[in-house]
């Protein structure tokens, strides 16, 4: 009798400890790999790799365990990026998801994640939206209000900007937000403006800059992504505009200079990173471990990438659980978190971070670092 | 608007509109022999400019032999694929060869993201793929004219002349002619149907070659969609010019070049939709006028 208790206490405790083994952690990543913005998923996707290799596992329940991060392609398409995130929550069944870098994608995979009530961290979604009346839904950058007021005050006091042209994608989320939180804090300096506008994907923009060039602005402003940015420069300095570039944190891929070549020199942007900026104590151990995996310079998107993988790391562990809710309340209560971009801590209640932001412009065919703004 | 700013517009619009035509021009020759709409024209068009690129980049040519190098693998991409997923649906229902036609597309789009990588390139002389004297702007007072837009122009006025020299003048042109209008007939004259057809794919796929290098000149961003607007534009600029014919063709390229610029021109606010504009003009082509500007009324084969 007594040995039948000691194999049944055997045999519960092995039930116990077998049903609680996790081998792995599976995280979801939905990222613009391909289609004309791909340059922005395989930055971030590159951050994220480096990101693994420095931290391979999770401290859960004592014990270190692997991290796998499940990686989908967007294609850089609203439609895709709702179903990336359905298929990584019902199929892969993923705690919690990195990614997208778009607004636009960030909006309707958000809407998904949100519904399934799985935390979904963006790494470059800068419209306010995005967040907005959204429980689940967090992100590692600052947002188009910041971003659109930093702009207008740059364009005023350093480019001297009293006239700008603004290029409009009507058919992203993220351009046409930018763009009016720009005007808004423009108009406050006193500077007027006009708009052209072009859908994603447009090659050709003569005919908006013949257009706007008739009206002679000082200042071109861009608010979208980095492939339009460079054609549009490049278009414009051949229909002979010689005033300022200036653009959004889209414009940050090397793809920009390129493409746009020496019509992109003198361009300025602002964005979340530059190798040189001090932003954290963490910046300077990742632009070298970055500099000695991918020999380059490492990039805003794959900075955050890196940070949003962390930040649902330690989401976990401070969460000591695989419950999507659990994490999403850990994730919440963030404090004081080292990302190489800049400090994270969520306010009560919002998922956007205040950080600093950084203006970059080119310069001999390099991103060169301008100024670093804080908050 | 003045004057100087339209005539600005109507320059951008001529040289957009004559690499249309250029496109324009592979759609067309397919149709008028084989009544295929060879969806796949665009994607040829994006591999011509991938393998200028990368004879430049990966084997070192010179430019000019890069180029030609180029027309001519993408002439023979034109061909193989006629072999290969045209030809063995030759006495197939139309539909089928379509349906094949959009799935060639979209095999040619995805092996170019395996093959070459999502990632933009860049078509720029700075990366010593040609001389910058290319992108050379030209000033008439205050109106700049790119070199490329005369280059473009001088392109489409040699080709056109080449082409109707061929299909007019020359044995290989009348059995074109001859294999449009009845293809079994053609065969028992005694003419290689096959080879023909095969000929046509190279002319049609290398003139997206060269339309793809200068389009790539002017935008130069390469990545494995690149030809997907552009060839679907061409596509509707053929259909407009009326489909089948050579010089329609080039007259709806050249429109839907000035009609897209000019929308943009007259009514700035709209432009974020010119696309859309592009396509109504093919709705309204097809509801009113079917045959396109050139075309002419056929009575359908019973």
């Amino acid at each position: 009798m007594k040995r039948f208790y000691v194999f049944l206490v055997i045999a519960v405790v092995s039930l116990l400890v077998f049903a609680e083994e996790v081998t792995e952690v599976k995280i979801g990543a939905g990222w613009e790999m391909t289609g004309p913005i791909a340059g922005f998923g395989q930055m971030s996707w590159d951050g994220v790799k480096l990101a693994i290799k420095l931290r391979p596992t999770v401290n859960l329940w004592g014990k270190e365990i692997p991290v796998k991060v499940v990686l989908l392609d967007n294609k850089g398409d609203k439609a895709e990026a709702a179903n990336v995130v359905k298929r990584l929550i019902d199929f892969e069944n993923v705690p919690v998801i990195l990614g997208p870098c778009t607004s636009s994608c960030a909006l309707a995979a958000g809407a998904i994640a949100e519904q399934r009530k799985v935390a979904m961290l963006a790494n470059t979604a800068t419209n306010p939206l995005v967040t907005q009346n959204r429980r689940y839904i967090f992100r590692a950058c600052f947002t188009d209000v910041l971003q659109g007021e930093l702009l207008a005050k740059f364009a005023w006091e350093e480019l001297k900007a009293r006239h700008v042209v603004i290029m409009v994608d009507v058919a992203q989320d993220y351009v046409v937000g930018l763009a009016n939180y720009f005007k808004k804090a423009f108009a406050k300096y006193g500077g007027t403006f006009f708009e052209e506008y072009y859908n994603t994907g447009d090659q050709d923009f003569t005919a908006q800059l013949t257009d706007a060039l008739s009206r002679n602005p000082d200042t071109i402003f861009m608010p979208g992504y980095y492939a339009e940015i460079a054609l549009i420069s490049k278009q414009a300095r051949e229909l002979g505009f010689e005033g300022s570039l200036l653009a959004g944190d889209g414009a940050d891929a090397p793809e920009l200079i390129q493409i746009g070549g020496e019509f992109v020199e003198g361009l300025c942007y602002t964005t979340y990173f530059h190798q040189d900026a001090d932003l954290s104590p963490a910046t300077k151990p990742f632009v070298e471990a970055y500099w000695k995996e991918y020999n380059r310079r490492p990039d805003a998107f794959g900075a955050l990438a890196f940070d949003a993988y962390n930040l649902a790391l330690d989401a976990i562990e401070k969460a000591q659980s695989l419950d999507p809710e659990e994490i999403r309340n850990a994730l919440a209560s963030i404090k004081g978190f080292q990302g190489v971009a800049g400090t994270i801590t969520y306010p009560e209640g919002s998922g956007d971070p205040i950080k600093p932001a950084v203006i970059n412009t080119v310069e001999n065919g390099q991103f060169v670092l301008k100024t670093v703004i804080h908050p | 608007m003045n004057v100087q700013t339209f005539l600005q517009h109507f320059i951008n619009a001529l040289s957009l509109g004559g690499i249309y035509a250029l496109i324009a021009i592979g759609y067309t020759m397919v149709y008028g022999i084989l009544r295929l709409i060879n969806f796949a024209h665009g994607d040829v068009f994006t591999y011509g400019i991938y393998f200028a690129f990368y004879a430049v980049v990966a084997f070192f040519f010179p430019w000019w032999m890069a180029f030609i190098f180029s027309i001519f693998v993408t002439a023979l991409l034109g061909a193989a694929i006629e072999r290969v997923a045209y030809r063995p649906l030759r006495n197939a229902p139309r539909i089928s060869a379509l349906i094949t036609a959009i799935g060639v597309s979209f095999f040619l789009e995805n092996f170019a993201i395996v093959a070459f990588g999502g990632r933009a390139k860049s078509f720029n002389p700075q990366t010593g793929i040609y001389p910058t004297t290319f992108l050379k702007m030209l000033r008439f007072g205050n109106i700049r004219v790119p070199l490329l837009t005369f280059l473009t122009l001088g392109v489409v006025a040699l080709v056109l002349i080449i082409l109707l020299w061929i299909v007019y003048h020359t044995k290989v042109g009348m059995a074109m002619r001859a294999i449009s209008k009845d293809i079994t007939a053609t065969r028992l004259m005694g003419v290689n149907a096959d080879r023909i057809v095969s000929f046509t794919f190279m002319i049609g796929s290398g003139l997206a070659a060269v339309g793809g290098i200068l389009w790539a000149m002017k935008y130069p961003q390469i990545y494995p969609f690149t030809g997907m607007i552009p060839g679907l534009k061409a596509f509707i600029a053929a259909v407009v010019g009326g489909i089948g014919s050579i010089q329609g063709a080039m007259i709806g390229g050249f429109t839907l070049g000035v009609a897209e610029i000019m929308i943009v021109a007259f009514f700035p606010s709209w432009a974020g939709y010119k696309d859309a504009f592009a396509y109504a003009i093919l709705l309204v082509m097809l509801l009113f006028r079917p045959t396109g500007i050139l075309g002419v009324e056929v009575p359908e084969k019973v």
